[in-house]
């Protein structure tokens, strides 16, 4: 194929620089918005779906603050573009509650005081609820390796840790 | 920081995206993004279109020649480390995928992604000091800078740089193959000779051509790797780069004697560091600490450091035969 600018973006395929349509599907519901190629999701959904629950650290890949999950698995949205999450599902912090009760792993977090500031929590809790379904969170070592994704500067992490023992061991008993 | 405007398409099918970016001069492939993204909002890469080849159906893994694997380009670092393939056939492979980045990474960041990631260095990523990699004849910053993790072995006057994958250690080692499709066609690249030491051309990675396609990773059929192994030494115990990682698969025969070798090593070269000398120095001689400190000596014999990092070469030594003991015993 041929990329030539004079050929209506419809017929190449070719999307911006400027703005246009995108659909993104989060937390279940659709967005029609208007993005630029170049916004990441985290922006997208910061800025433009004025969902703030999931946080920007780094815009490097290198704290975590910005976990969300694509199609159930957990993603740094920060290097994700909202245009690549087109078709597929994004689940952030703002979906985990259900009903307007809390998701048991927001609820330990709670309960262990399993953060300081707050700021590395959202991303802590989505890495969390995924480590546990991703079933790698067998021993005190496997969760520090598995969690090591999400940096926390308040070093909550024995909470953290303890928070995410309490509800895998309620999974397995109940 | 906001990121320069781009262009992006979606490519439907490989000959999609070859043809997109092959016919244009600023473009780039978007897999995962884990280095695309970071490197174009820190503006040390420049494309103008992105051709996002996340729907391609290169994810899967399959068999080939009588017990190797391929897998396919897009196949994302976690799902590679977990196939049970992987695991009972290359477990040093599953190691070094695992212990590379972090989860979230892990499941954004495909394999061929993993081939063409950039130096860590932070003269290269700052985007504006002196870098012959980022911008030819500029110089480099890191050979009178802050240089301790920067490579000792296959460096050049030009670059230092250190080749920060994990899983592409163990690939070397495994003899693995890089199957590409290009505007030309059809390609396989013997693994060494796809990882370009930087001699006077650092900004020269790798031999692709604008435009060509990693399509999948050939594991051959190696029965000593079924034990092999990954350690990887660094700053703090997770979510972080090597200082010094070793693979290894040996095996030792009855009379006490090195009878196969694959030796590779991490976070000391300007390349994932294939150890030929050392394996050349071990095979068919006894397995014994003496003989792995000598070919480990062998190994770093023309490393070229500095004083910030001259501790790499004690240090990637003594890993050497630390490991290599700890598989005889
Ligand atoms: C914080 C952090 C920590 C990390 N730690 C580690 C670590 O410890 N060990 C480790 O090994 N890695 C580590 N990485 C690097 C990570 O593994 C790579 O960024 C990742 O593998 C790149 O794959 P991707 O799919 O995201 O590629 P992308 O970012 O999408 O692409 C990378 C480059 O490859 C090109 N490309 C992509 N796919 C293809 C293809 N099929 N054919 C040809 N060209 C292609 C792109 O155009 C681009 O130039 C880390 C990264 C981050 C951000
Ligand atoms: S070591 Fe290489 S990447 Fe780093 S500043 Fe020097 S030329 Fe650039
Ligand atoms: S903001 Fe995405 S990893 Fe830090
Ligand atoms: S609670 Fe402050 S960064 Fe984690």
């Amino acid at each position: 194929m041929a990329i030539n600018q004079s050929t209506a973006p419809a017929e190449t395929g070719l999307r911006g620089p400027r703005g246009e349509p995108v659909t993104l599907d989060v937390n279940g519901a659709t967005y029609a918005i208007e993005l630029e190629p170049r916004v990441s999701l985290l922006d997208a959904l910061r800025d433009h779906l004025d969902m703030t629950g999931t946080k920007k650290g780094c815009d490097q890949g290198t704290c975590g603050a910005c976990t969300v999950w694509m199609d159930g698995r957990r993603v740094l949205s920060c290097l994700t573009l909202a245009y690549s999450c087109e078709g597929h599902q994004i689940a952030t912090i703002e979906g985990i509650a259900q009903d307007g009760e809390l998701h048991p792993m927001q609820q330990a977090f709670i309960d262990h005081d399993a953060f300081q500031c707050g700021y590395c929590t959202p991303g802590q809790i989505m890495s969390a609820i995924a480590l546990l379904r991703e079933g790698n969170a067998t021993t005190d070592a496997d969760i520090a390796e598995h969690m090591s994704g999400n940096i926390c500067r308040c070093q909550a992490y024995p909470n953290i840790h303890a928070a995410i023992r309490e509800v895998r061991d309620a999974d397995d008993g109940g | 920081m906001t990121m320069r405007p781009i262009t992006f398409f979606r490519a439907g099918s490989i000959d999609e995206a070859v043809a997109a970016v092959s016919s244009h001069p600023d473009s780039a492939f978007l897999a995962g993004g884990t280095t695309e993204i970071d490197l174009l909002r820190l503006n040390v890469v420049q494309p103008t279109l992105l051709v996002d080849v996340n729907d391609l159906p290169l994810t899967y893994l399959e068999d080939v020649d009588d017990g190797g694997v391929r897998i396919g380009a897009m196949a994302r670092m976690s799902d590679v480390a977990r196939a049970p393939r992987i695991v009972e056939r290359y477990p040093g492979m599953s190691q070094a995928l695992l212990l590379g980045a972090s989860e979230q990474l892990r499941n954004m960041a495909s394999m061929g992604g993993n081939m063409c990631q950039r130096t860590r260095c932070s003269y290269f990523r700052d985007g504006q000091s002196p870098c012959n990699k980022r911008e030819p004849g500029s110089g480099c910053s890191a050979l009178t800078g802050i240089n301790r993790g920067h490579a000792v072995l296959g460096t050049s006057e030009q670059c230092i740089a250190t080749h920060p994958s994990d899983v592409a250690v163990a690939l070397v080692a495994l003899d693995a193959m890089i199957r590409t499709i290009g505007p030309d066609g059809t390609n396989a690249i013997p693994i060494e000779r796809f990882f370009l030491r930087p001699a006077d051309t650092p900004s020269i990675e790798h031999p692709l051509a604008h435009g060509e396609l990693i399509v999948a990773i050939d594991v051959p059929a190696l029965p000593v790797a079924r034990t092999s192994r990954y350690v990887k030494h660094r700053d703090r115990a997770s979510y972080e780069f090597a200082l010094v990682s070793v693979f290894s698969a040996m095996r030792v025969d009855d009379a006490g004697n090195v009878a196969e070798l694959r030796l590779a090593l991490g976070g000391v070269g300007t390349v994932p560091w294939r150890a030929h000398r050392a394996e050349e120095a071990l095979i068919g001689r006894p397995a014994t600490p003496e003989n792995f400190a000598a070919a480990a000596d062998a190994e770093f014999a023309d490393a070229r450091t500095t004083p910030m990092n001259e501790f790499m070469v004690t240090f990637a030594k003594r890993a050497i035969v630390r490991e290599l003991s700890e598989v005889t015993s």
